[in-house]
């Protein structure tokens, strides 16, 4: 007996961070009558180690770039002439057959974009004047004008872009993506959230596992204070005594796993092993001062400790290099239903730059292949105006988002709208459908990827969405 | 089957015995156990009860139409006759074009499966209805003599070869009982007695114990999905703890667990609802609600109702209802439009919110009524010809009143789009959506002629305290009302020029804000002053009514018809509901008396009710010359009420003339609606008793009827579930077609029958479950348990799980003696890291924890915020309310670690645990350590363990003297502040002995119930 719960204990210690703290450990005792060697296999096969998905990945980690608010296409990605022209006129009458906008009276006046655009790169993808850095890389990226949802208020639509569903509860795609592939990274979480400007309007549903297992929900890194909740020791306790007090913890947990024999207890001693491990792990992820001065200034950080949109880039590459599988930043700021101008300006000055330099700087590294970058919001805004003369409304019927790595096309626009950015009129890319798409190059054949909850087989994308092949390599 | 294939089967299928698949040629196939899940997962979602997703016309849930076959015309299933079988060629077939299930549905049989099938066919293909649909009925015991839990579970256990563990020792038993009956563990004074005292005696006191009903009051918050919040963007705050507090406080007394249930469905609608009945009902109105600005309100409203549908299937049902929402169930006999039968009976309520007074206020306010009654009795002895009197007085009122027609707006909306202004069927406008004070009304009335026009505030059963306001006391103030006329060629509005206004009663004028904010009179309407706004609170007991502003025209107006008419209001605090109308009579003015009694006077006599009779008397003895002091006798007496303890959400049921049709949504889309329908329950189930209740009412009822087969089973197996970590049926949510006959049905089914037959009553079920032996036995794992029932399905061993968040919490404050035993009241904020405050789209102000004993409040009182999962509640799996919760994961994280290491109430829990040892525990280091481990686990130390903690006392004594580590910074958090030391004790003993209790309190026995 004690022979074999101290080989338990020597592999559950060997494990993979956050793997197997999960649901139901019985598995181990219940395999370890088929030999050691399938103990192993046992623990391979538990819920966070990694899975091989349906069919060999074109990316094997996600870094999604969430611009919550909805960025405007209109000033960003999709240049319309025509609506310069018709700016100050009423929206044609058909265009506005059963529409609904958000807050405006749908019979507002057109509104011509705020900015200039000009041809970039070797594809000669068009490109607003407040995405400089962007343009420089547009021979790298996938641009879709062409994206489509369900929702035009913001907590509903965010809940839509990340889990498929309007409806509250549903896993993200963050945690579906860490159920399907599993961690790869021992020391630190499997998928990581990064929030800059302000709290997102969806909350912690953003990222949140839904229905399946805790652990594999989101798990902030966060700026003023711990970056992992409670990850200091409380005032006065030092690492040695911290040391001191976890090895007086595991002796007595093992002295209970001797008379309970309950996996459980081999398990918990592993989650405080792991806790130890981030406290180190952690810190030494978001201190950037061993980064060089360029690289700061080439993502546009002004202060590395401060908290940044920049700063998350920077920290999202260094998560992708520790094999983090899903790291998502949010950056709540985009909502311009007037400020337009000055206020797509402010965000672009802060995004745009370290979007760019995020891609570029995982291309040196030879990241930038297997890592799928993704960078959008979750709706449009109208080509009508709201308020005086500087606003936009929510518009859920088209909206841009642009892809880099991960397998997908380079120096590529997909899909058409028509001329005041209202409707797509060729290539529509639904929600369902890009995260078929998503699905499909991290490897999974979406309709395969399900969870059993309630009598019911759920799926990232619901009963909908087609891979768009068109938008890859 | 030999023992290695079965350990494989059990190693396999984490289902364990029971759902083993592999046939065995020789014994009887059970179709309830082993064909109907086949049936469901691979065949019934395109052959079964959905017609709109039915293939081939085939049906393979119902024998006679599998027998009969599909429009190929063979049969599906020829009993006894596998090769006359379709189904089995179609299953074994080698042309993609020809195999079942298609290979693109992604659902291939397996060779067990396909064998299984073949077996069951050849033994007669005989179907049985889903166990889970028949009544639960009593199967005499299996063997005599011995708790009916221990008959079955033995008798099971003996056809595995295997037997009961031992019982657990007191103190583990103790420990045991103490937290599945009261979830705070016992202290060692208490093990003590338990040991001297027979169980029962020791289960009566703690049933009796008012912490049974906070520890059990929990899980049905899971259910019920309770929140502090409304959730969405906004989330903004919500007072509903006093249905939380209805709760505990019914499961404290044993409501019987059907009227429980019909208590929070319908309590409102029962004869003579009490105020408590009418809380319970907050029940349904715990789903999240969108403030978020330009929202379409029936859209979400929709969202409320579909998540009250999902909430009722999980929690009274087992039935995942929800999935027949957009078609008819795959699976389950719900059909699509049984669904919306369902939602029918809920569709007619007012999204309410109502004052909630204490049993104290309650009786204060009955004693000013009977004063009430008492003065206007006296009236009306004084007075003897008063009812004529008052007939007189009321037909002058409605005979000075102008002929007003009411406007009908076409184009309604707030310049801001927060607000939706949306026209009734009776010709008033509900403000929906969120508040702003910046609506517009355009129309085409009469306006030739026009001398006045009529501005009513009223009452609505969606408004805070039945409005007529939309703020917090149901109140509203108005800035301006200002008018515009286009004639039908004309480009421009004119602003119409107003001469005077009037209204039936106006505030004192009172200044806010330095001066700079004026609120009374009615001619702030017209003032064109920026800081007055009328308003009319005519005081506590009487401000919820309507109120009335008649505003003149300088000239009648002059607009021939097919002008437009536009109305602008400004107001602070927002109308709810109004009405608009126009009058031609010449310089007409506000009624003489409150406008409330002119609408109950226009109510037809003998229709009209206690209120309207209430408002009618009491204007008229305001009007009557010589009862001044009785009057004002009266408006004292209403002076005295006592203001609202707080309010809460729940149910009202819409008056006949405006009951709300319901359709069925085509796809369960909110705006696709097609026929109305009727309400109705599922056909398959039990059918509703003919009642002449009301709808709702009925359904209630028709939930908890004793001939359901599900709301018993379901309400035992969630207490057997929160009892032994896992339900007999382990899909506490779901006990459809695709859950499989429990390995315990038998027990499930006698439990269900008992807990009827004992009047519902969850005491007494857990009283019986906590005396078995089953329940009592020791929980350590056998070497023959660990191969052959690894997750303890056939109860060869005690439970023991790690406990809830919840538990984890309380155990930790309880063993440092700082919970406190308050009960009830407005949730308590906890403290919470400011870098997880900041992560809010909008950050709270009300963010401020309490520091004294309140701050140590049981963890069911913990303020739930939606989108800001508490950080310690949620790294412990603990649901944050967004939707209803039958059965929670137990995950293992770093981050729960962290929490019990590090978070700030851990931390103060481990400091004053320290004190507490060192007070209570002895001189001694070794005695310490004994309590210590008393206080955390209710046993004394081993020797090995005592060893462990006395080599970290040394070391960190020993750190701690070189001056490695600061004693008063890790007793007190600080290194300034000194520790509040027991006699004979110093700061460094404080410091080592916080240390040691932060391990013990992060034990896993500690965390566990063992």
């Amino acid at each position: 007996m004690n022979d074999f719960l101290s080989q338990q204990i020597q592999l559950v210690r060997r494990r993979w961070f956050f793997r197997d703290c999960g649901v139901g450990l019985a598995g181990i005792a219940a395999t370890s009558l088929l030999g050691r060697d399938s103990l192993l296999a046992a623990s391979d096969n538990t819920l966070l180690s990694v899975k091989q998905p349906h069919f060999p990945a074109k990316a094997k980690r996600v870094i999604y770039m969430f611009q919550a608010g909805a960025p405007s296409h209109l000033e960003l990605f999709d240049y319309k002439p025509e609506l310069t022209k018709n700016d100050g006129k009423l929206p044609p009458k058909e265009l506005l057959e059963g529409y609904r906008a958000a807050f405006i009276d749908p019979k507002s006046a057109l509104l011509g974009p705020k900015f200039k655009f000009a041809k970039h790169g070797k594809c000669s993808m068009e490109l607003s004047e407040v995405l400089p850095h962007i343009a420089s890389i547009s021979d790298e990226i996938c641009l879709v004008k062409t994206m489509q949802t369900d929702a035009v208020n913001h907590a509903p639509a965010q809940i839509m872009m990340n889990t498929g569903s309007q409806q509250f509860g549903r896993p993200s795609f963050g945690a579906w993506t860490l159920y399907g592939l599993g961690s790869e990274c021992e020391e630190l979480p499997g998928f990581v959230v990064l929030t800059s400007a302000k709290g997102t309007s969806g909350g912690a549903s953003n990222y949140g596992a839904g229905f399946l297992p805790t652990l594999f929900g989101g798990t902030p890194l966060r700026s003023g204070g711990d970056a992992v909740l409670y990850l200091s020791n409380p005032n006065g306790i030092d690492q040695a005594a911290q040391r001191s007090s976890l090895d007086t913890l595991h002796r007595l947990n093992e002295l209970a796993m001797q008379e309970f024999s309950d996996p459980e207890i081999t398990a918990r001693i592993h989650s405080y092993e792991m806790a130890y491990r981030l406290q180190t792990s952690a810190p030494e992820l978001m201190d950037l001062s061993k980064e060089s001065a360029s690289t700061l200034e080439r993502y546009g950080i002004k202060d590395p400790k401060e908290s940044s949109f920049a700063r998350n880039c920077l920290l999202a590459r260094r998560l992708a290099e520790r094999g983090v599988r899903f790291v998502q930043l949010f950056h709540e700021a985009w909502d311009q239903h007037g400020g337009l101008t000055a206020g797509v300006k402010a965000n672009a000055a802060d995004t745009d730059r370290p979007s760019a330099a995020l891609v570029q700087d995982l291309k040196e590294r030879g990241l930038l292949e297997d890592t799928l970058v993704v960078w959008g919001g979750e709706f449009g805004r109208t080509p009508m105006v709201q308020g005086g003369n500087d606003g936009r409304d929510h518009h859920n019927r088209c909206f841009s988002m642009w892809f880099a790595g991960g397998g997908f096309k380079k120096g590529y626009v997909h899909g058409e709208t028509d001329d005041f950015g209202f409707n797509v009129t060729k290539n529509l890319v639904h929600v369902h459908d890009l995260n078929a798409t998503l699905l499909h190059q991290l490897g999974f054949d979406h309709t395969r990827l399900i969870h059993r909850f309630q009598g019911r087989d759920f799926r990232l994308t619901d009963v909908h969405g087609n891979v768009i092949r068109e938008m890859l390599a | 089957m030999n023992l290695q294939w079965m350990t494989l089967i059990i190693a396999c299928f984490s289902f364990g015995v029971a759902t083993a698949t592999e046939p065995d040629p020789t014994s009887a196939v059970d179709f309830q156990r082993q064909i109907q899940p086949i049936l469901a997962e691979h065949c019934t979602n395109c052959h079964g009860a959905d017609a709109d997703a039915r293939k081939g016309a085939l049906r393979l849930d119902i024998e006679s139409f599998a027998y009969s076959g599909g429009e190929s015309g063979s049969p599906a299933i020829t009993p006894g006759k596998p090769e006359l079988s379709l189904v089995l060629k179609r299953i074994t077939s080698n042309d993609p074009d020809e195999l079942m299930p298609p290979p693109h549905a992604n659902k291939p049989m397996d060779d067990a499966q396909i064998r299984l099938l073949k077996q069951w066919i050849e033994q007669g293909a005989k179907y049985e209805s889903h166990w889970a649909f028949s009544v639960p009925i009593m199967r005499s015991l299996p063997i005599h003599g011995v708790h009916p839990i221990d008959s079955f579970v033995r008798s099971r256990l003996t056809q595995w070869g295997l037997n009961q563990s031992e019982r657990a020792p007191n103190p583990t038993l103790a420990r045991r009982i103490y937290l599945d009956t009261i979830g705070i563990p016992p202290s060692p004074a208490e093990v003590a007695e338990f040991e001297r005292t027979p169980i029962e005696a020791t289960l009566d006191r703690l049933l009796a114990d008012d912490r049974y009903g906070e520890k059990w009051a929990r899980h049905w918050l899971d259910v019920a999905r309770y929140s502090d919040t409304n959730g969405y963007e906004k989330d903004l705050r919500r007072d509903q703890w006093a249905w939380r507090d209805w709760v505990i406080a019914a499961i404290n007394r044993d409501l019987p667990y059907d009227q429980f249930i019909i208590e929070q469905l319908a309590g409102d609608l029962l004869p003579d609802s009490t105020q408590d009945q009418i809380v319970a009902t907050g029940f349904l109105r715990n789903s999240m609600l969108n403030e978020e600005g330009a929202i379409v309100p029936e859209q979400f409203r929709m969202v409320e109702m579909f998540d009250r549908i999902d909430c009722i299937g999980k929690a009274t049902l087992g039935l995942t209802v929800q999935c027949a929402q957009c078609h008819t169930h795959k699976f389950d006999p719900i059909t699509h439009d049984e669904y919306f039968g369902m939602f029918a009976f809920l569709n007619n309520a007012y999204e309410a919110q109502s004052a909630v007074y204490s049993q104290e206020q309650l009786g204060s306010r009955r004693s000013i009524r009977d004063t009430i009654a008492g003065l206007e009795s006296k009236i009306k002895e004084e007075n003897p010809n008063w009812e004529t009197e008052l007939t007189t007085w009321g037909k002058s009122i409605l005979d000075n009143q102008p002929l007003w027609t009411v406007v009908a707006f076409d184009d309604l909306n707030s310049v801001s789009g927060l607000n939706h202004p949306a026209p009734q069927p009776d010709g008033t406008i509900l403000m929906t959506g969120h508040s702003s004070s910046d609506v517009y009304m355009i129309g085409s009335p009469d306006l030739e002629g026009v001398t006045g026009l009529r501005l009513e505030v009223l009452n609505h059963g969606d408004l805070p305290l039945r409005g007529p306001g939309r703020n917090a006391k149901g109140m509203w103030e108005i800035h301006t009302v200002d008018l515009f006329a286009q004639k039908p060629d004309g480009k421009d509005w004119e602003k119409l020029k107003l001469a005077n206004v009037t209204a039936d009663f106006s505030s004192k004028e009172s200044k806010e804000g330095d001066g700079k904010k004026w609120t009374g009179p009615v001619s702030s309407l017209i003032d064109g002053k920026a800081e007055t706004f009328w308003q009319a609170d005519r005081g506590i007991g009487r401000r919820n009514q309507a109120s009335v502003a008649v505003l003149g025209f300088e000239q009648p107006l002059a607009f021939p018809a097919g002008s437009r008419f536009k109305l602008v209001m400004h107001s602070g605090d927002n109308v709810g509901c109004c009405r608009v109308s126009l009058c031609k009579t010449p310089q007409p003015v506000a009624p003489a008396c409150d406008h409330a009694a002119v609408l109950a006077l226009s109510i037809p006599e003998a229709e009209r009710n206690s209120e309207d009779r209430s408002v009618i008397f009491a204007n008229w003895r305001k009007s009557k010359e010589g009862l001044k002091d009785l009057n004002s006798q009266i408006d004292a007496a209403l002076d005295r009420l006592p203001q609202p303890l707080t309010t809460v959400l729940h149910l009202a049921e819409r008056e006949s003339k405006l009951a709300r049709p319901t359709h069925l949504l085509d796809r369960g889309e909110w705006d696709r609606p097609k026929r109305v329908v009727t309400p109705c329950v599922p056909s398959a189930l039990h059918a509703m008793a003919p009642s002449d209740e009301p709808p709702r009412l009925a359904f209630a009822r028709w939930l908890v009827d004793r001939r359901s087969p599900l709301a018993a089973r379901v309400a035992v197996n969630r207490v057997w579930q929160s009892i032994f970590g896992d339900g007999l049926v382990p899909t506490s949510e779901d006990f459809g077609t695709r859950t499989p006959k429990p390995e315990h049905a038998e027990l499930l089914d006698y439990l269900s029958v008992q807990f009827m037959d004992n009047g519902w009553s969850q005491k007494n079920l857990i009283k019986s479950i906590l005396l078995s032996q089953t329940y009592q036995q020791n929980s350590s794992n056998r070497p023959e348990l660990m191969e052959r029932d690894p997750k303890n399905q056939l109860l060869g061993r005690g439970p023991r799980f790690r406990v809830d968040a919840e538990l984890i919490r309380d155990i930790a404050l309880s063993t440092a003696g700082l919970l406190s035993q308050r009960m009830g009241g407005p949730s308590v904020i906890p403290p919470v890291p400011q870098n997880v405050l900041n992560y809010n789209y909008i950050v709270p102000t009300f963010w401020n924890p309490p520091t004294g004993p309140e701050r140590y409040r049981r963890a069911l009182y913990v303020f739930r915020k939606r989108s800001m999962p508490d950080p310690v509640m949620a790294s412990l799996d603990s649901p944050n309310g967004d939707f209803a919760c039958a059965r929670r994961v137990r995950s293992n994280t770093p981050l729960a670690a962290l929490t019990g290491l590090n978070e700030t109430i851990f931390v103060e829990a481990a400091q004053a645990m320290a004190l507490r040892v060192l007070r209570e525990g002895g001189k001694e280091d070794n005695s310490r350590v004994n309590y210590a481990f008393q206080l955390c686990v209710a046993r004394a130390s081993k020797p090995t363990e005592q060893a462990a903690i006395l080599s970290l006392l040394s070391e960190q004594r020993q750190r701690i003297a070189d001056g490695w580590l600061n004693p008063r910074e890790i007793a007190t958090g600080d290194a300034a502040k000194l520790p509040a030391l027991p006699e004979g004790t110093n700061p460094q003993d404080a410091a080592a002995w916080t240390l040691v209790c932060r391990v013990l309190l992060n034990l896993d026995e500690t965390i566990s119930k063992n």
